[in-house]
């Protein structure tokens, strides 16, 4: 039960930390594009499969996808990619391990955090279909026009300056 | 496996998207720093849900699933912000972009 967790958890870490610090944005996509199957795997494990290839669809499909075309779009891969400031970087690096420190203390000081795996639920796609038209189908409009403006609004922010003035 | 296994891997995941999004200059790495952040609360929304008292409510899942429908308008209307961005300003280097009014 733990090694897939320490394979697919390195997995993710090392994606994440890969698409941070590398200095081509295509490879630091790339490098994302795994830290998010590794998410997904890690909700398959959790038992949540519905969820964890939502993941794969709208993450790896259609989020990395999009921002590669942005990075290719705006000529990304120009060089000096990093903030080149001491100082910031030291109160950057201050404000990183803080809030790292406070929450592996909070997870750590929490007698939630020891508790053991419960048995696996038996869910099935047919409640989770059940549950959005019924108890959360108010969310589900909000949602569904939410996307809907979101796309018009990045078509008419993408939309070319010239033919917005006319 | 207990639950803080989970919930450690998720602090990690966001402390790296937090620095990522302190460091980087490109503004479409800033948006995949943030991106990464929501992805650890996400991890930590379904680790709740499965060690939690009663998963057959489903609100976990259900809320990971609006999350994620969330996050996928945010992506989309940032990176046309840093297109039309890049347009005006022909970089997408945050320490020259600093102006409000063109």
């Amino acid at each position: 039960m733990t090694l897939p967790f320490t394979i697919i958890a390195a997995l993710t870490i090392a994606g994440a930390v890969a698409a941070m610090s590398l200095r081509n944005l295509v490879h630091c996509v790339l490098a994302l594009t795994l830290a998010f199957a590794g998410l997904a795997g890690m909700y398959l494990l959790l038992g949540a499969q519905f969820v964890g290839f939502a993941q794969i669809l709208v993450y790896i499909g259609a989020i990395a996808i999009l921002t590669v075309f942005a990075i290719l779009l705006t000529r990304g891969t120009e060089p000096d990619a990093f903030l080149d400031l001491p100082s910031a970087w030291v109160s950057n690096s201050v404000i990183v391990a803080a809030v790292f420190g406070v929450l592996v203390w909070a997870v750590h000081s929490s007698p939630l955090s020891r508790r053991t795996l419960p048995p696996p639920p038996q869910i099935t796609v047919r409640q989770i279909g059940f549950a959005l038209m019924d108890r959360f189908v108010l969310p589900l409009e909000v949602i569904g026009l939410l996307l809907t403006a979101a796309l018009i609004g990045a078509v008419i922010l993408a939309m070319h300056e010239k033919q917005a003035a006319k | 496996m207990t639950l803080a296994g989970y919930l450690i891997v998720a602090a990690l995941l966001f402390a790296v998207g937090l620095a990522g999004a302190l460091t980087r200059r490109n503004a479409i790495l800033v948006l995949i720093g943030i991106e990464l952040m929501l992805n650890a609360a996400n991890l930590n929304l379904i680790a709740f849900w499965r060690y939690g008292r009663s998963p057959e409510a489903l609100t976990g899942v259900l809320f990971v699933i609006f999350s994620i429908g969330v996050a996928a308008a945010e992506a989309a209307v940032g990176l046309a912000m840093i297109i039309a961005i890049y347009r005006h300003y022909k970089t997408t280097n945050l320490d020259y972009i600093d102006s409000m009014k063109g």
